[in-house]
Order: C-alpha cells, then structure tokens, then sequence
C-alpha cells in the first residue's frame, strides 16, 4: 500500500533523516515509535507532502508521490491527522467534516460523501450529537474524534495519525484506540505516530523504532514489546515494568 | 429646514458615506483574515473602480448593467495581479515586509492611474438619472439608494459565500489554520488569491458607486481607503460584522458631527471617538473573539 524508501531530509545543514525505509501493507496498522525529536513528525510531512525528501521515494500502491502538493496526496489517498488535532476551532463540527471532503466535490461522489457523513457519525457517536456546534469547544478527546473524522472523509487508503492520544486521559485515549482499530475494516490502513508506545502496540500490528532520524529497529508489535533492551533504550525506563500502560 | 428634516438628512449621508468606508473596512478584513498583513492598497481598488466607471460608462457609453461588473472584475483581477505578481511572490514572509510591499504597490498603482487618467477631477454619470427624491424630510438622489442597496447586496452575497459555500468554508479554513487546511487538499494559495479578488471588488464596488457624487480621480480612494482602515480597527480589525458596524457608525459619526459642530471637524470628531473607543476596548467594538471572523 504505502512505501517509503531510503528517504533522506535535512532542515538546511541539519540531517533529519537518514534512508528511512517503511511500509504500511493494505488493512495494516503500523506503529511509528521513538522518542521526542527523533523525526517521527518529519517522516510524516516528506509522506504528506508538506516537505519535499531530498533523496529517497514515497510510494502509494506502487505510484510515486514524490512532488506532489497535498492536495493530489490526498486525492491519491494518502491523509494525515495532523499533531495537536488542528481541528477548524470557530467552524461547527459538521463544516470540519464537510471541509474534509474538500477534494471530492465531483457530483459522482456527492452520494458517497453523504453516505460517509453517516459512516463518520456511527464511527464517532459524541460527534452526531454536536453537529452544530463550534468544534473548538468541543473536549480534547472529541476534537481529535473531530480531527480523525475530518480526515476519514476524505476517503483515505491510507490514513497518517500524528500523536492521536497526546494530551489525553487514560481513559480517552483507550477510546481512541479502539477507534483506530477499526479503521482496516473501513478500508484505510494507519501509520500511527506514537510517543505512548504501549498503547501504539496495543493496536497495531507492526512497529518500526525511529531514533536520530534513523530506523533503528522493526518487528512485529509483541517483538517490539518483548525486546528489553529496545525497551530500555527507545521507549523509555517508565515501560520496563510490563507492558500494561494503554492496553484496554 | 426643522430639526427633524435636518437630522434625517445627516443620517442619510452618514449611511451614504458609511456603506463605502463598510465596504473598504470590508476588504481590509479579507486580506488581513488569509494573510495577517494590512493591505495600503485597499484604498487603490477604490480608485480604479471609480475611474473604470469613468471610462466605461461616461467614455464608452457602456450601460450601466455592464460597466459595473465590468469595472468591479478589472479590479479584482487587479487584486489577483497584486498577490501574484508581489505579495506571494515574496521571499520574506515577514509582515512588515509584505505590508511595505502593498505600501510600494500603492504608489505604483497610483502613479500609472495618474499617467492614464490625468490628474483632474472626472465626473462619473450616476447609474440611474439624477432625480431628487425625499423620504423622512431628507432630500437625496437615487445614486444614494444604489449605494445602500449594492452595499446590503454585496454584505448578502459574502455572508452567503462564507457560511453556505464549500469554496468560502475553504477561505475561512485557511484563515483559521493554514496547514490543516493544506492537509484537507485545500490550495491555500489560491484561497489566499480569492482573497486578494474579494477584496478588489469590494473596493471597485465602493469606487463605482461613491463617484458619481465625489467626482473620480487618481487618488479619489487614498482617504476613502484610511477611513475604510479606521473602520476596520473600531469594528475590531478582522471581524466580518465588525467592519460593517464600524464602517457605518464612521460615516454616521462625522456626519452628524459635522452637523452638530461644523464640518471642518468632521474629520477631527471621528477620529477622535475612534480614539476613545480603543482606549476603553483595545480589540474595538465586536473584536476579541474568533466566532465571527471570517
């Protein structure tokens, strides 16, 4: 589905990446890990378009993506949930949604729009309560629920998710994880950027570990979480005890 | 003439002068919301719009039906020119920078309407024929009914735009945040561009309709276009409503107080209750919160 490969780029003199290879196969959820500064952020805007990788391609079912604006990224169907939801605050939630679908606006596609308003609302029950009203009012957890639906409009195949439970409660976090393990079935596989690694694994399948804008170490989730020294060294002593954090 | 009579009269010139400074205050807000920079050459479009009309209407005999729309896509074209030719074109996203360059763009534009039209006063045919009229004891023309009239016309139409239009949601979300919107596959750029556009026809809209009463010239619009700004800041610089209700207590302050007092103060009185206002609310009459920017 999604490739990314040897992909390198610098913020002028600054390497921020170097040949990071990952993909993300259809109906798959893959973990992006690493700590703080690590490049997970970078990685995610040389895929979505908002920076150009110096050397290295960015693949959507075999297509290259390089060089294309974000808005035939995501008519290729390739959308980011950007950090920090980012949803439109003064815009009702029902704007948001419909500003999501921004690139399907030919009249063959209004039917499945309206069918996807709905897919949204069953996906995200808080938000068909809140139609109208102003999405930056809303709580920190529906705002990403808004931010996630935003996206989903669009359709994706592929859907990026930046730092989805960042700033949340426990509690609200877990919902979102539920959520996002039920994207595959929708047809749209995840590339989730965590800091919360735990809970990352507990939803996806596969992980990579990014550290000094490099790929350090992939393998499959219970690898990943099973491997004591990775957890020591790349996500930190806080999850030596068990992996207990995250997990419903 | 009674008290009554005279008072009605000031109120309807009032609301005559502030439909243009509304519809200036109005463009203002528009580049400010996609771009955070003032725009000095607001007061340009308003310029041009009158002098289009002068040569569409008066020179070319077009009527009106079509000079104006005429008249009001030439300057927001020129809008469009402004933004990509200079404004997103530049290296610097500094705001002072890009102010500086609508400032240049500004003298520029007013040098070449200079070259093309000449320095004198040119009177522009109102759009209907001059008949006085009297309502409330107030004697005015028609031309002061089209301008009422095309500036509630033109307030429907963007409110319209804004809140009921995929393409206006569009221009709000990238004002609101440019990246996200990047993200949802919006060209923020051309949104950005609409802008600049909006802003021309607001400005060639309020140029077409004041100059058959102010007469149009090179520079008509350099005052029109500074009292547009003052509107904007007492409405509270950005906000849609704002710039409606600043722009038209603007006009109905100095006429009023040029009523009350004399004329040669007028000017002085607006600005100093413009002054006032921001002592005691900063943001100016309806600014502060986001919900109505647009």
């Amino acid at each position: 589905m999604l490739s990314v490969e040897r992909v390198d780029f610098s913020y002028g003199p600054v390497r921020a990446l170097r040949e990071v290879s990952l993909t993300v196969g259809g109906g798959e959820i893959v973990a992006l890990l690493g700590a703080n500064g690590a490049g997970k952020t970078t990685l995610l805007s040389v895929i979505s378009g908002l920076n150009q990788a110096q050397r290295g391609a960015v693949k959507l079912e075999g297509r290259t993506l390089n060089g294309l604006k974000p808005s035939a990224l995501v008519r290729a169907g390739l959308v980011q949930v950007p950090e920090g939801r980012q949803v439109f605050g003064p815009l009702s939630v029902e704007e948001n949604l419909q500003l999501g679908a921004y690139c399907r606006r030919g009249r063959q596609q209004r039917a499945q729009v309206v069918r996807d308003f709905e897919r949204v609302y069953d996906l995200f029950p808080p938000l068909a309560k809140r139609r109208r009203q102003a999405a930056g009012t809303l709580s920190g957890g529906e705002q990403q629920m808004v931010a996630m639906g935003r996206a989903l409009m669009a359709a994706p195949r592929v859907l990026l998710l930046d730092e989805p439970s960042l700033g949340l409660a426990p509690l609200v976090t877990r919902e979102i994880f539920d959520i996002v393990r039920r994207l595959p079935s929708q047809g749209c596989s995840v590339l989730l950027v965590e800091q919360n690694a735990m809970g990352a694994l507990s939803v996806a399948q596969r992980g990579y570990v990014l550290t000094n804008g490099g790929i350090r170490f992939t393998g499959t989730a219970t690898e990943i979480l099973n491997d004591r020294l990775l957890r020591e060294a790349f996500l930190g002593p806080e999850h030596q005890a068990g992996p207990t954090d995250g997990r419903p | 003439m009674s008290g009554w009579e005279q008072l009605s009269q000031y109120i309807m010139s009032g609301l005559t002068t502030g439909s243009i400074y509304a519809l200036a205050a109005l463009g203002f807000c528009l580049i400010y919301n996609a771009t955070h920079i003032v725009n000095f050459a607001q007061g340009d479009f308003i310029s041009l719009g009158g002098l289009m009309m002068y040569t569409l209407l008066g020179a070319a005999g077009l009527p009106a039906l079509l000079a104006l729309p005429l008249a009001v896509a030439v300057v927001a074209g020129l809008g469009v020119v402004l933004e990509a030719a200079a404004v997103g074109r530049a290296k610097s996203r500094e705001i002072t920078v890009l102010i500086f360059i609508t400032v240049a763009a500004s003298v520029l534009f007013r040098g070449v309407f200079k070259e093309v039209w000449g320095k004198q006063a040119l009177a522009v045919p109102p759009l209907s024929p001059d008949v006085p009229l009297k309502l409330l004891g107030a004697t005015f023309t028609p031309q002061n009914l089209w301008i009422l009239g095309i500036t509630l016309a033109a307030i429907a139409v963007l409110i319209y735009f804004f809140n009921h239009t995929l393409t206006g949601r569009a221009v709000r979300a990238v004002a609101i945040n440019p990246k996200a919107a990047a993200l949802m596959g919006i060209d923020t750029r051309r949104m950005v561009r609409l802008s600049f556009a909006l802003a021309g026809a607001l400005g060639a809209l309020a140029g077409a309709i004041i100059t058959p009463i102010t007469t149009a010239s090179y520079n008509v619009g350099v005052l029109m276009g500074l009292k547009g700004f003052a509107a904007a800041v007492l409405g509270g610089y950005g906000n849609f409503l704002g710039a409606i209700v600043g722009g038209l207590s603007l006009g109905l302050l100095e006429s009023l107080g040029a009523g009350a007092l004399s004329s040669t103060y007028k000017d002085v009185i607006a600005f100093v209750v413009l002054l006032l206002v921001l002592f005691v609310r900063p943001r100016g009459l309806l600014g502060g919160g986001e919900e109505t920017r647009v």
